[in-house]
């Protein structure tokens, strides 16, 4: 998010899902999208159906490997040096979009200039990718007619997460692939409405529409709005609100819908900054793993039960609508919070206020969703920017100009960084964690699924057969995996679908929870934990 | 575009279009059985013949492109005859247990017996008999009211990907199954049981709901990933029955594993249904009233604010939760406390 | 005194099976011990395999020539061959009593062999033997001297049309496919022979591959394919190794490869197999199975000419359209316009067999009156029985009465009695054959081989089964008589393939013409040709049985009683109406009805 918003301007799915199917080819880089958005994966299945050319770039041979051109099986952690050998071979071979370059970006000379020590062999060398294989993906990413890139958490659940952004967010620029049908960088957001929280300010640092806390215009903008002065402070981000838990300095928190006491890297840790807490507050549809250790619950309503709007991948806002009621006396969270809220500023938020006047009130505060109002979202979901009434909604981003002051996109010069954990003689493998289909997140919704829970119903850890015949374990028979920072004991899954010393645990499971292990390490940039990289020793 | 005429209409449509789709265009009605207009035309159930001026035959409209100056007609004595006919053959197979059967009400074939006022069938004769049981918690198959249209094999070959079932034998003993027999692999999407046009394939989970007469649908959007899918709630009474999607919305109807029959957890028993206050640090959870929460939660926060600053306090907002929500809770942090501490959990 | 001795020995699979290879090894142990060899006693005595001639019924069919004249001999085995060497090849004495009759000489000399002329005389896994009789020569006129239009004209100009069924001008199909605009485009030689009794194709690539492979350079260069297949059923193994040989070879000697015969034309052939049903010869069901797909047929249009294999124009030709390729560009398309009727030209291939004398493969100018194939090539009806009806087209054609036996055997004179050439089936039915019986044995075919597609085929057949089954177990309804004719015309426009399409003929065709038998089995419960046994009654005749006991010891179910020497009866409810009886009794006492 932050590394795409340096680059274009804003940090968004620059083109819509629907536009996947007319690209000539794909680049799909960390995400294993069949599993986790298959829906979107349906698409990437189309292109490749209408001729398109699938390059897959993953450690593990995920499901859609079975569709690509060319499978790219990097070692963990090395996305950017795979990605910046393929702008090596593009400028090597004058496959750029000089044109492009020259109107649309800046930065491009010290870019180029940083991309020299990364030739195919060298990279070779370190993502164990054969350099043939770079310079074939290379040629079918820069000369098709318009490519699209896909990526998800495998690229930014690292230490140096926004540097691969960055490499990302370069390939296109290098290639024109930006401002364009069918091509464009392409996050897909991993929950329901990632993209809507990040665009209604649940963000320390931006207010509503990625308007900057730091702006005094733009607080003044707001302060008046809300009849309120705001604080010019920058607000802490969840990790560093672990810290200042542990540190004693934070003492109160108020979470709904998020159940980070199992969703945490190095979980151990952060359960104990939460037990440091004055208060907890959690409010959830479950006793989760985090309301567990609150001082108050509050019991709110599922999405069958109440109303509002979710924003999707492709910035598709949707409504929401009430099916059900809420069991017992749970309520809606909106109607929680603004009880609350009254009770801490009548003047907030009115008694009357209803989903659709917060809506409203969103929509006056933020140019993009302006254009929206729940009667045009009553039929079909309208994509941002949607400015005005009769505007029909964006379906790719960057056509004329970017976001950024003076309109143009600009390069970045993207170092190798190595993961901050790397397997040795003492923890010789490396960990990589991530969802499998028939669960999602910490699975408090898919494990009380029955029908998914019999399919899936006990965590395992994924390792290659090399490795379990060195082990002596069997499929199915019990390992326990620790790291600096834990232990747990799972079943092995002895399958071809992580190379050798590499292993995959999905982090659903919290009898076996995967984040017990994971480093809490993070990107300096994005805040964004490392939860693809660690290393871990496996005994049986 | 390519200029054509449909029972006495012109109509004109672009290159490569069939003469199903120049009809419907028209809003022809042509029954159909096997066509899907998301699925590559098959041409299979032969309801959808036309009679086109210079061909010897009928020919199906769903494969057949059109072309320019086509004369096409829709209607006559012996394309119903041989519609009928078609239908009368598929009753002659087919168990017409629709009182008791689960695709009641959303039935293709159920509809055409209606339209071609058929309630019995010339033909009888021999009729298959399956006795295949799949053991899965989501796909129920009742082979015996399969029509062979061919839509599960061809959505999960053609959108899926995945080819989990496939033909077997030959002739009247055709039938779709796993292969080699073997018990179903699949990634258990259901988009077979959304394109089944009978009670061949319907949800397990849909057993012991009303089929349509008391259900109440509601259109909202799927609370999983970020790929937004738009769902269709059939509620009853305090459970939800079924999810469906419609085909015009832009995931196109179809869902994954999750979306289609991950909903069983909005019912689940254990679901909070009171405020829990643990009233002692290191007590337990205990019930109380909203009243008593809700005073509670406002008077700390206020009293942590007054006594450590406003950044003492900090909010996570849920990646789950709505618009509306995490905008009304980012504006209590930032302007009912004084904090920017408001940040949400997403990044994991 | 040197002669020139050949010794043709049938080795096609008729030959074969009837043990031609024991016959050629007894030959060539004859000629090692007696001496037969180019030094000592001949100029050139050669020992010759040769495909089939057509007439299998006599096999092994064994010629031996000597300088200018040849003999043929008929059921030979391998006991026969000392002989045949001793008396006739060392001694100038051919063995009279072993010679082929008259009956041999009238079944050839009534047809007109273009197709089937040399395959009893060339060794078809000799390429140097297909060219010594002019082959290839066809392909080398068409690269160096014709461009593809003028390929194409020429065999429009000839009117050949589909040996596979249904008949479509193939130079009209070629230009077809000619004219898309397209990057690639394949050809495809149909070999998945599948009508029972059918084995043309099997004998023309066993006996002649090479003619098939030159007839695919010509139509690829036609229509400008780089690539072919030739899809054949793996049950025919001899014609795969054949073709395997003859691929190779041809390859070898530059006319398959890359600049064929020095032009800058290339070809690749690749031999597919299938794996016999019946569906897969039908040209959509045949391009699904190439693709790996299940051979089930698609929609036309879009025509395969159009868009065909992997979505590219493809053409699809049977093995004998084929075959008569190389003939019409060496001779000229004049020549071929010469035989054959209006609208049919050239020759056709038939299988005959059934209630007739000569049974075996024969090939008739096209418009040849019924009457004569069946008289003069198939010398007339076995035993003395009454010529009923012939069934041509294979499964899905037609029946055609006596009152059509002058009928020219053509595209349009089949066609207009309501049966169709198919592949060249004909089967000749006597008095003995009931027809709805004979109809309910086609349908039995016809809908066991339903790929399960479509409505109409898939469920249609298997009723018109049902109806046709119950007709002939005396459960017949006055009603099933509307019912089956509706049902089967409806089958028929409504099917989705050719296999749909036609499968209703034997029922349509036996309607029209044998209505009176199907009434016979509906109303008065009885099968005039005696054949549907549960409508049969077996009784003994008191003025012919002698009592000797033979049918009582015969029937399993003990419904026969009677003293020795007296007469005998049967008791209704006990007879199972087997027959066992009737073949018993050596009187003629026992009667059915």
């Amino acid at each position: 998010m932050a590394g795409l918003a340096a680059k274009f301007g804003s940090g968004a799915m620059t083109n819509s899902v629907a536009e996947i199917s007319d690209n000539k080819a794909l680049l799909v880089i960390g995400s294993n999208t069949t599993e986790n958005h298959p829906i979107i994966g349906l698409r990437m299945k189309e292109a490749v159906r209408n001729g398109a050319q699938l390059i897959v770039a993953d450690p593990r041979r995920i499901p859609l490997v079975k569709f690509a051109t060319l499978w790219l099986r990097h070692m963990p952690g090395t996305d950017s040096v795979l990605l910046n050998a393929l702008m090596h071979v593009i400028i090597r071979e004058g496959w750029e979009d000089r044109t492009f370059i020259e109107k649309r970006t800046e930065g491009f000379d010290a870019f180029a200039e940083g991309l020299k020590q990364f030739t195919p062999e060298f990279a070779e060398n370190i993502t164990g990718v054969p350099a043939d294989d770079i310079v074939s993906a290379a040629r079918i990413y820069a000369t098709a007619e318009n490519a699209g890139i896909y990526y998800a958490m495998g690229i930014t659940q690292h230490s140096f997460g926004t540097n691969n952004v960055h490499a990302v967010g370069n390939l296109a620029m290098v290639t024109g692939n930006l401002g364009k049908h069918g091509a464009g960088v392409n996050p897909l957001r991993g929950q329901n409405n990632v993209q809507g929280c990040c665009d209604v300010g649940c963000l320390p640092t931006d207010l509503p529409g990625y308007q900057k806390v730091a702006d005094a215009k733009v607080r003044e903008k707001f302060g008046k709005a809300w009849g309120r002065t705001l604080s010019s402070e920058p607000g802490l981000t969840a990790s560093e609100m672990t810290e200042k838990m542990l540190a004693g300095t934070l003492k109160g928190l108020y979470i709904f819908g998020e159940n980070p006491a199992l969703s945490d890297p190095n979980m151990n840790h952060s359960i104990k900054a939460f037990e440091n807490l004055d208060l907890l507050v959690v409010q959830d549809i479950f006793l989760t793993e985090t309301a567990e250790l609150a001082d108050v619950v509050l019991p709110s309503a599922s999405f069958a039960e109440k109303e509002g709007t979710f924003t999707n991948s492709e910035r598709r806002v949707q409504r929401v609508r009430i099916a059900l009621d809420p069991p017992g006396q749970a309520q809606s969270d909106l109607a929680i919070i603004k009880q609350v809220y009254r009770r801490i500023d009548p003047e907030g938020v009115s008694e009357n206020a209803t989903a659709e006047s917060v809506f409203n009130e969103l929509t006056a505060l933020w140019p993009a969703m302006a254009g929206m109002s729940y009667e045009r979202l009553e039929t079909e979901g309208l994509q941002w920017p949607c400015p005005t009434d009769d505007h029909p909604g964006t379906p790719y981003l960057h056509r004329e100009s970017f976001a950024r002051e003076g309109g143009k996109a600009l390069f970045t010069v993207v170092p190798h960084v190595l993961s901050k954990e790397l397997p040795d003689e003492q923890y010789p493998f490396v960990l990589t964690t991530g969802r499998q289909l028939f669960h999602y997140h910490t699975g408090t919704m898919t494990r009380r699924s029955t029908g998914l829970d019999k399919i899936s119903p006990a965590p395992y850890i994924e390792l290659n057969p090399e490795d379990a015949a060195s082990l002596g374990i069997e499929d199915t028979g019990l390992l326990t995996v620790t790291s600096r920072r834990g232990s747990i004991r799972l079943k092995a899954r002895v399958s071809g679908i992580v190379p050798p010393r590499v292993v995959f645990i999905p982090f659903h499971y919290k009898e076996a929870a995967a984040n017990r292990l994971t480093i809490d390490a993070m990107d300096p940039i994005s805040k964004i934990m490392e939860a693809k990289v660690c290393a871990v020793r496996l005994e049986k | 575009m390519i200029s054509l005429t449909i029972d006495n209409q012109p109509v004109e449509v672009e290159a490569g279009a069939t003469v199903l789709e120049a009809a419907r265009k028209l809003r022809i009605d042509i029954p159909t059985l096997c066509h899907d207009s998301r699925l590559k035309p098959h041409g299979a159930c032969r309801l959808c013949i036309v009679e086109i001026a210079g061909m010897p035959k009928p020919v199906t409209s769903c494969t057949t492109p059109a072309t320019e100056k086509m004369v096409v007609t829709t209607q006559s004595a012996h394309l119903n005859r041989l519609r009928k006919t078609t239908v009368e053959l598929l009753l002659s197979d087919h168990p017409n247990d629709c009182m008791i059967c689960i695709g009641s009400g959303d039935c293709k074939l159920q509809e055409l017996a209606y339209r071609f006022n058929l309630r019995g069938s010339r033909f009888r004769g021999k009729m298959r008999a399956h006795d295949r049981i799949d053991e899965n918690p989501f796909v129920q198959r009742d082979q015996n009211k399969c029509v062979l249209c061919g839509l599960c094999v061809r959505v999960c070959e053609e959108i899926q990907g995945v080819g989990a079932i496939g033909y077997a034998n030959r002739g009247f003993e055709s039938k779709i199954t796993p292969p080699f027999e073997k018990e179903l692999s699949c990634e258990f999407c259901g988009q077979c049981i959304a394109v089944c046009p009978t009670g061949a394939l319907s949800g397990k989970l849909w057993v012991g709901y009303p089929r349509q007469q008391g259900l109440e649908k509601t259109e909202t959007t799927c609370s999983y990933c970020g790929c937004g899918c738009n769902l269709t709630l059939h509620t009853y009474g305090k459970s939800i029955a079924k999810v469906t999607s419609r085909q015009d919305n832009h995931n196109r109807g179809w869902l994954c594993v999750k979306g289609r029959f991950g909903y069983e957890f909005v019912t689940s028993n254990e679901r909070l249904t009171t405020p829990l206050i643990r009233r002692q640090k290191g007590g337990s959870l205990e019930p109380a009233s909203w009243e008593e929460a809700l005073d509670l939660v406002a008077s700390r926060l206020l009293d942590i604010k007054s006594k450590h600053g406003p950044d003492a306090v900090g909010g996570l907002a849920s990646a789950r939760c709505t618009n509306e929500e995490g905008y009304l809770f980012q504006k209590m942090f930032r302007a009912g406390i004084g904090t920017n501490n408001v940040d949400h959990c997403a990044r994991y | 005194m040197s002669r020139k001795i050949t010794v043709n020995v049938c080795m096609g699979t008729g030959g074969i099976a009837a043990g031609g290879s024991t016959v050629m090894e007894a030959f060539r142990q004859e000629f090692a011990e007696v001496g037969v060899d180019n030094a000592r006693v001949v100029e050139k005595c050669r020992l010759h395999k040769v495909g089939c001639r057509g007439f299998c019924a006599r096999d092994v069919l064994v010629d031996i020539a000597i300088d200018d004249q040849s003999w043929t001999y008929q059921y030979v085995d391998e006991k026969m061959v000392k002989r045949l060497v001793a008396e006739h090849i060392l001694d100038n004495k051919p063995v009279e009593q072993w010679l082929v009759g008259d009956d041999y000489h009238t079944f050839h000399d009534n047809q007109e062999k273009i197709i089937l002329g040399v395959l009893g005389h060339i060794d078809p896994e000799s390429i140097d033997e297909y060219i010594g009789i002019g082959g290839y020569k066809a392909a080398e006129k068409v690269l160096a001297t014709m461009t593809p239009q003028d390929t194409i004209e020429e065999i429009k100009r000839s009117g050949l049309r589909g040996r596979g069924g249904a008949g479509f001008p193939t130079g009209l199909k070629w230009s077809f496919c000619a004219a898309n605009q397209a990057d690639r485009r394949y050809i495809i030689c149909n070999a998945d022979e599948g009508d029972p009794g059918a084995f043309m194709d099997r004998s023309v690539i066993e006996g002649n591959p090479h003619a098939v492979i030159e007839g695919m350079i010509i139509g690829a260069y036609a229509i400008g394919a780089d690539t072919g297949y030739i899809y054949i059923r793996a049950e025919y193994p001899l014609a795969v190794q054949r073709l395997k040989i003859a691929l190779a070879a041809a390859k070898e000697r530059g006319f398959l490869g890359k600049g064929i015969c020095g032009s800058s034309f290339d070809l690749d052939l690749k031999i597919k197999l299938g794996a016999g049903a019946f569906v897969c010869g039908e040209e959509t069901a045949l391009i699904a199975s190439i693709e790996g797909e299940r051979g089930m047929p698609r929609a036309k249009p879009p025509f395969p000419a159009n868009k065909g294999l992997w979505g590219k124009p493809t053409i699809i030709n049977n093995v004998e359209t084929l075959a008569n390729i190389p003939p019409i560009i060496n001779r000229g398309a004049e020549w071929f316009t010469s035989i054959g009727s209006e609208k049919s030209k050239g020759t056709k291939v038939i299988a005959l067999t059934g209630k007739i004398r000569n049974t075996g493969l024969i090939e008739i100018p096209m418009g040849m009156p019924l009457k004569k194939i069946i008289y003069d090539i198939g010398g007339g009806i076995e035993g003395d029985r009454l010529f009923k009806a012939v069934q041509t087209g294979g499964p899905s054609g037609g029946c055609i009465p006596q009152q059509h036996i002058d009928l020219p055997v053509d595209y349009e004179g089949l066609k207009s009695v309501g049966s169709m050439m198919g592949s060249g089936g004909m089967v000749v039915l006597d008095e003995t054959d009931c027809m709805v019986n004979i109809a309910k044995f086609f349908l039995t075919f016809t809908q066991e081989e339903s790929c399960g597609k479509c409505v109409p085929c898939r469920i249609g057949t298997k009723r018109l089964l049902e109806i046709l089954t119950r007709i002939t177990e005396g459960e017949g309804k006055p009603s099933d008589l509307d019912l089956l004719q509706e049902l089967a015309e409806d089958v028929r426009d409504a099917s989705l393939c050719g296999l749909g399409m036609s499968a209703p003929n034997p029922v349509l065709s036996t309607l029209k013409y044998f209505r009176h038998e199907y009434e016979a089995h509906i109303f008065q419960k009885k099968c005039p040709a005696k054949v549907c046994s549960k409508l049969l009654t077996f009784y003994i005749r008191p003025d012919h049985c002698v009592g000797c006991g033979a049918c009582k010891k015969a029937c399993a179910v003990k419904a026969i009683s009677g003293e020795l020497k007296q007469v005998h009866q049967v008791d209704q409810a006990l007879c199972i109406k087997c027959g066992s009886c009737f073949d018993a009794c050596k009187f003629n006492a026992v009667i059915k009805e």
